[in-house]
């Protein structure tokens, strides 16, 4: 696995097309982990110029910011710019739509401008250029979801690049009655993943769980770690481990291969 | 010739709107107390969401039963008022049906009306029967009892008796329904009124013609203390709403300038203010009563008619939170009214005691939410509830450091390692080797 950091890239003289945004749980959550090693086999394979900022990436505030504590967003966001900009980034490719959605949205007026991408969209370019090929026969015969994390889908009307990469896998798709732009949030958002929920009669996750259990998938396929999470706990909440896994896309893309 | 019908008439026409205009304008200042929000960029943007979402009721029909008689009802509002025009002149000028120099369009015309007036009764039945009969849940919510759950009933038969007064006027009118062009519904209420003399039915006549045009001079004066206010305000407040994609969150000017002073090292911490700075006082952070709130918000407020489409799409409401979106409105709204006459009865406001956090939104509420804009892209108005959580969350942290305790902890960890959660910075490549 190569994975350059963009300091080393500097020393070399070198500047990658693209910037990883790894994100905090990409960089730190076990499960998480395994879908940033998946898209870097992916970035690997297709040979795409990138590098990550390693230890100088830091959180780019968007739980404080969801939070209402905007004093600690802008001082993230406003270092997290100055390092960027000092290394001239101008594409950044993410796994985390969160991440996504504060660099692309919220950094702009401070003075970080940026083009932007979810991963997915980024693997569906690689593969509408012809630099990624997927051979399908790996999952036939899986039904899979795709459960819309509500910071690509209605937050940023990404709702088609994942679908299409699922569709390209030869998988049946099958979509929950809530989906898209009516998709059932996870629960995580709004820095409610790092607090108990408040008092009520259920769980979202668990909600959302069943949502996708009445579709009766093999896999829940998700876009953000986050979602990963709470749909993980979800499938384990409502015991259906052996029956159900989530996935992330890039997870499902790089399996393909066996990369 | 007896002029006193005309003198009475012009009377009760000019308290009708002149209330109507006062009230008005009582919307509006309460309105302006908000803060100002630049939301006059991209005209034609903003037009083509008022024509598509308002106008063309481009969101309503996303739940197709309620969409569609809504839309019926709506056209029905909106064409049947032009017989106002005729009422109107009739009543001044002491005319009859005055408008039927027009002939064989006047009937089409009638007919038309007499048409819609028929399917507004029907469509407003089904909404009755909707709320009353399938008690659809998001007519019963907690927030939806006493005034509001009543509110809606009023509208309802408001909207049906003055549908039925204007079929009853139209059967009753012999010359009319003679002529027996534009009758197509009143001429099945004929047989109804057939024993009756010709001197009964001019009376009925007078007496449904009369009672139609003062329950719409009343109907007109009670929009202001409804939620049917939304016939009017929907048009503002789309055209006024959001341009920007929804997970883009404003970040707070006073804010941005604060970190830059904090970030640039030539700033002196210990220098005094600039000349005439001294005493001026530092921008409050987030929102905690109306007032805080800009006007667009406030706008949302009196728009919000109560339909609880974002209440049912909502993650944490659906799960038993204390959270409703719609609530938050009528919440906010309730408020501003509260301040208002406050204002209307001191000259200027006076301290109440009271504030919209807390007295009227709690922070169980506000941190149920996931920001997950479900609210946002369900109201069929473009009402965005979602900004004033974000902004009463900003108070309660920035200014009252009243996160939940879990949440402190995640922030900490933001400022001391850059993540949430307690990992050393320095550890952030290690998935590369693991």
């Amino acid at each position: 696995m190569n994975v350059p950091t963009m300091s080393e890239m500097m020393a070399q003289g070198k500047q990658p097309e693209v910037l990883f945004w790894v994100g905090c749980a990409g960089s730190f959550d076990d499960r998480a982990k395994k879908i940033t090693k998946a898209f870097v086999k992916i970035l690997n394979k297709a040979q795409v110029s990138f590098a990550v900022l390693g230890t100088e990436e830091s959180c780019t505030g968007d739980p404080a910011k969801r939070a209402g504590n905007e004093f600690l967003f802008q001082m993230q966001a406003m270092t997290n710019i100055e390092v960027l900009n000092a290394y001239e980034i101008k594409k950044i490719v993410t796994a985390c739509p969160h991440c996504f959605n504060t660099l692309k949205n919220e950094y702009p007026k401070l003075g970080g401008n940026y083009e932007v991408l979810h991963h997915t969209e980024l693997i569906k370019s690689l593969i509408d250029e012809g630099k990624l090929t997927i051979e399908g026969g790996k999952y036939k015969g899986e039904k899979i979801t795709f459960h819309d994390p509500c910071y690509l889908g209605r937050a940023n009307d990404v709702y088609e690049a994942p679908r299409e990469l699922i569709k390209k896998l030869e998988v049946e798709l099958v979509e929950m009655k809530r989906c898209k732009s009516n998709g059932l949030c996870c629960g995580a958002g709004g820095a409610q993943m790092f607090k108990e929920p408040e008092k009520g009669t259920m769980d979202i996750n668990v909600m959302r769980t069943n949502d996708a259990i009445k579709v009766q998938p093999t896999i829940i396929a998700t876009g953000c770690p986050f979602c990963n999470t709470m749909m993980t706990d979800g499938v384990k909440a409502t015991n259906k481990e052996d029956s159900i896994k989530v996935l992330d896309i890039a997870e499902l893309i790089a399996n393909t291969d066996d990369l | 010739m007896n002029y006193l019908d005309n003198l009475i008439f012009a009377i009760l026409l000019t308290l009708g709107v002149g209330f109507f205009v006062k009230n008005i304008k009582k919307i509006s200042r309460n309105i302006r107390l908000g803060k100002d929000i630049n939301r006059t960029d991209n005209k034609n943007a903003r037009l083509k969401n008022m024509m598509m979402i308002a106008l063309g009721q481009s969101k309503m029909v996303k739940r197709p039963i309620a969409g569609i008689l809504h839309i019926v009802v709506y056209i029905g509002f909106i064409i049947i008022n032009i017989e106002v025009i005729e009422i109107i002149i009739d009543g001044l000028f002491g005319t009859h049906r005055v408008l039927r120099v027009l002939g064989g369009f006047y009937g089409f015309l009638i007919g038309a009306f007499e048409i819609l007036a028929f399917l507004v009764l029907v469509s407003v039945s089904i909404f009755w029967i909707r709320r009353m009969v399938l008690k659809i849940p998001r007519f019963w919510n907690k927030e939806m009892k006493g005034f509001p759950k009543n509110d809606a009933l009023y509208i309802l038969y408001f909207e049906m008796i003055l549908m039925s007064l204007f079929l009853v006027m139209n059967a009753t009118d012999v010359p009319f329904q003679q002529i027996n062009s534009g009758n197509p519904i009143s001429q099945f209420l004929v047989p109804f009124f057939e024993n009756f003399n010709v001197i009964t039915l001019f009376y009925i006549e007078r007496a449904a013609w009369w009672l139609h045009i003062i329950g719409i001079l009343i109907f007109l004066n009670y929009l202001y203390y409804s939620k049917h206010l939304h016939i009017l305000l929907a048009f503002p407040n789309t055209y006024f709403a959001n341009l920007h994609p929804k997970g883009q969150l404003d970040n707070l000017e006073a804010v941005t300038n604060e970190v830059k002073l904090m970030m640039d090292p030539t700033v002196d911490p210990f220098a005094a203010p600039p000349e005439g700075e001294e005493n001026t006082i530092p921008a409050k952070f987030g929102a905690s009563d109306v007032t805080d709130l800009n006007w667009v918000q406030l706008l949302n407020a009196y728009t919000c008619t109560e339909c609880g489409r974002c209440t049912s799409a909502c993650p944490a409401n659906q799960t038993g939170k204390e959270l409703s979106p719609r609530a938050i409105m009528m919440k906010t709204r309730d408020r501003l009214e509260e301040v208002g006459a406050n204002i209307d009865k001191n000259g200027k406001f006076i301290a109440d005691g009271k504030e919209l956090l807390n007295d009227y939104i709690t922070p169980q509420e506000l941190w149920a939410c996931t920001t997950c804009n479900a609210c946002v892209e369900e109201c069929p108005v473009s009402i965005d509830p979602l900004s004033i959580i974000i902004d009463m969350r900003r108070y309660l942290v920035m200014e009252q450091s009243a996160a939940p305790t879990e949440l402190n902890g995640m922030m900490t960890n933001i400022e001391n390692n850059g993540a949430p959660w307690q990992y050393n910075q320095m550890d952030r490549l290690n998935w590369k080797n693991d």
